[in-house]
């Protein structure tokens, strides 16, 4: 209570990394870029971790308060810091996985000429988003909300040089803007109806108000914009789009921002508001739907990816559709318990997976893999255990979180068994092709080019892997295996916390315990068993199906792909969404400005008004210059003539006035 | 005694002699020969009206013009003689180096 935790340091230690290695890093070797940006992300991680030591023994909620803001009237907006179970979980997460991820950076990005730069922009990615986790109040929860967007935009566009790096990063940013904008509405609306956007002094507000039951109202509609928020920052349906372009970033930069943590902050955003949402039982729904569509859908996709980055986008895509499927059916402690193996797993994945990478020399398609389990062991053993986890194998991580999750959508009340079943197709699908990546890189003969060609370059003249004839595929150095094998370990007992539902006791002071106790009855969990035994038959059932195809048989897959033609295109093109979106909105768009707005308003209007009144000035001035003889007679005559009027002028004037008296 | 409406109009007739000599001369002396004439004429006016009112301001004023057009007389002539030397002509229509 009274202990003062200095919160406010977890920000903004990285933003010190940021500024030393932004403003000294270019001119610095490696070595001092990287003790700086490890030092500041680490001294972040050690400063949360006493934070957790703290916080057990002080009450939470906690509030720090750092300065004023706004001062409004009424409203008011400050700087302060807010800790709770909820955040304390997520302040973990994102500081460990982030140092993690920094450390294997090093490694990673050690030959790339812009060195300095990642590192700086990874520092500044920890400071918005621990300011977005920490923020107690919407507005700078916001700030942080926009700036993990932009430090996406620059770590996914960080090969700027590359046309297709550079476009996936503004489809990113433009693709955020459009939920940023649902994001920024849903604020105006708390504003003007419960004047303020401290989460405590709103949430107190909201608290009194009955469910809106019978129809949609004012919690509706700001719950369902915090949804399109969501959406966009955490790539559900419709503005998913963006996530599996982004994977044009450096590979660590997918596993931290586009798995572990960015892409997470939609969830947070809506478990945070739960408040709100379990008032708006529509926005819920919508949720849930939101969610358990993405998470199918996605799956889907994920089948017939080549690209190695691309499945595990699409992968985190449908994951991040469990998320807001638990969500949406109020069991946010599953959400969140789900956010946080998440993290683990799929951080180890995308780290992993950069590691294969870094093995085949830039090479990221997987049919020019395979067999690669003698050349990288401890990549393939750290890659096996991840995949076990996202598949939902006991005992690793993902099987806790995802049965929680499967088992909440059954049997909540907001939850149905609809949701259960096209969540246990999903986790069948994505066991499928997970363990299809796995056997496709690790298993078989390697396909890739023996000797210097590598295929296509995609980012080897970058990252300069290409720099050193890679004769054949070979292990990463120790300061890459290191963060994989930790990540590992996380993945085998992240999961642990979960059991007899210590997590939902962890969180329960955030999200009250409603849903949780009223499914604890001896007839449910038989059920729970029941269900729990039929996700993993559906788990080893997926792998084995993909061992089949893939390792027994592996001319098999392309048979059936080419049996199912038609479908199977469909599939391979992503369900043509980016083309259905490009024809209709970006084409309009593009339509419309240039014949409107360009061609019609610019050109025709503003610029021709200009235009206009210059030529008009210019030929009256042709005109009136011939006045401007030279001949001084003839101004002379001007004068005289002038001169001559006014006098007529005052004779006259003189003889009315003289007539009027 | 004579009339002051018959100063003004001599006046008036002096200095419109003025006034079209200077549009109508081209030669550069005549033209300033016309000036003079508009002061004159001017003059004229000044001390008719000083004499009309009994008021010596007029009389005075008519001093200042006198020694501003000697002035300008001095100047002018000194104009006048530079021109010459440089365009070695007199007609104002010649002198026209400024003009566009």
């Amino acid at each position: 209570m009274t202990a003062n935790l200095n919160l406010w340091l977890i920000p903004v230690l990285p933003l010190a990394g940021t500024a030393i290695n932004g403003f000294l890093g270019k001119k610095s070797s490696r070595t001092a870029v990287s003790a700086v940006g490890l030092f500041f992300s680490g001294a972040a991680f050690l400063w949360a971790l006493k934070v957790a030591w703290q916080a057990s023994s002080i009450d939470l909620p906690y509030q720090e308060f750092l300065a004023h803001w706004i001062r409004s009237g009424a409203f008011s907006v400050d700087f302060a810091f807010y800790l709770d179970q909820l955040s304390l979980i997520m302040l973990l997460v994102v500081t460990g996985v982030g140092f993690l991820i920094h450390i294997y950076s090093v490694g990673y990005m050690w030959e790339d000429p812009s060195y300095y730069r990642f590192f700086t922009y990874l520092n500044l990615f920890m400071f918005f988003m621990l300011t977005l986790i920490l923020a107690n109040n919407y507005l700078q929860m916001f700030i942080g909300w926009e700036g993990v967007g932009l430090v996406s935009y620059l770590l996914v566009g960080f090969w700027f040089t590359k046309d297709s790096a550079a476009s996936a990063g503004k489809k990113a940013f433009i693709v955020n803007r459009i939920g940023d904008f649902g994001f920024l509405i849903a604020l105006f609306l708390i504003i003007q109806h419960f004047g303020s956007l401290n989460f405590t002094q709103v949430f107190d507000r909201v608290h009194p108000l009955a469910p809106e039951t019978a129809g949609a109202g004012l919690l509706t509609a700001i719950a369902l914009l915090l949804m399109v928020g969501a959406a966009g920052k955490s790539a559900q349906i419709p503005l998913y789009v963006w996530l599996p372009d982004a994977m044009e970033g450096p590979t660590p930069v997918s596993a931290l921002i586009h798995a572990a943590t960015m892409v997470t902050a939609g969830v947070y955003m809506v478990s945070r508001s739960h408040v709100i949402f379990e008032r708006a039982p529509v926005a819920l729904t919508v949720v849930a739907i939101i969610g358990t569509l993405t998470a199918l859908f996605a799956a889907t996709i994920g089948i017939v990816q080549t690209d190695i980055k691309k499945v595990l986008a699409y992968s985190t895509i449908s994951q991040l559709g469990y998320m807001f499927m638990a969500c949406g059916v109020g069991a946010f402690s599953a959400g969140i318990f789900h956010l946080m193996t998440h993290a683990f797993f799929k951080g180890l994945l995308f780290l992993a997976a950069g590691s294969v990478i870094h093995a085949v020399g830039g090479e990221q398609d997987m049919r020019k893999m395979g067999g690669l389990k003698s050349y990288i062991p401890w990549t393939f053993m750290t890659m096996g255990i991840a995949t076990l986890a996202i598949s939902g194998i006991p005992p690793f991580a993902g099987f806790w979180s995802k049965d929680e999750i499967l088992w909440k959508a059954f049997s909540s009340e907001h939850g149905s068994w609809i949701y259960w079943l096209i969540g246990l197709i999903t986790a069948f699908i994505t066991s499928f092709y997970m363990f299809r990546l796995l056997f496709m890189t690790f298993w078989g003969d390697y396909r890739g080019a023996q000797g210097d060609d590598h295929g296509h370059d995609s980012h080897g003249s970058s990252h300069g892997h290409d720099g050193h004839g890679h004769g054949e595929p070979h292990e990463s150095p120790m300061v890459m295996l290191v963060p994989l094998m930790i990540l590992a370990l996380l993945s085998v007992v992240g999961g642990l916390v979960g059991i007899g539902d210590r997590f939902d006791h962890f969180l329960s002071p955030v999200f009250g315990t409603g849903i949780a106790e009223a499914a604890g009855e001896a007839a449910s969990k038989a059920t729970e068993y029941i269900l729990m035994g039929i996700s993993v038959l559906v788990a080893v059932l997926g792998l084995l199906l993909a061992y089949f195809l893939y390792v027994s048989r592996p001319h098999l897959p392309q048979r059936i792909a080419a049996s199912l033609n038609g479908f199977y295109e469909t599939v391979l093109h992503k369900y043509y969404v980016d083309e259905i979106y490009a024809a209709l909105f970006v084409k309009p768009l593009i339509e419309g400005s240039t014949q409107i707005l360009w061609q019609g308003i610019d050109r025709k209007v503003i610029d021709d008004t200009i235009n206009n009144a210059a030529d008009g000035a210019k030929h009256v001035s042709d005109e009136v210059r011939h006045m401007q003889s030279g001949n001084l007679r003839s101004y002379a005559g001007w004068i005289a003539a002038g001169a001559a009027c006014v006098i007529a002028w005052m004779l006259w004037l003189g003889m009315g006035l003289g007539a009027g008296k | 005694m004579v009339p002051l409406s018959y100063y003004l109009v001599l006046s008036g007739i002096l200095f419109a002699c003025g006034v079209a000599g200077f549009l109508i001369k081209r030669n550069i002396i005549t033209i300033f020969m016309s000036i003079e004439l508009m002061l004159n004429g001017v003059n004229l006016s000044f001390v008719a009206f000083a004499a009309h009112w009994h008021a010596l301001a007029g009389q005075v004023f008519v001093f200042f013009v006198m020694v501003v057009a000697a002035a300008e007389a001095a100047v002018g002539l000194a104009i006048i003689i530079a021109v010459y030397r440089t365009r070695e002509t007199l007609n104002v229509d010649q002198v026209n180096l400024l003009k566009l």
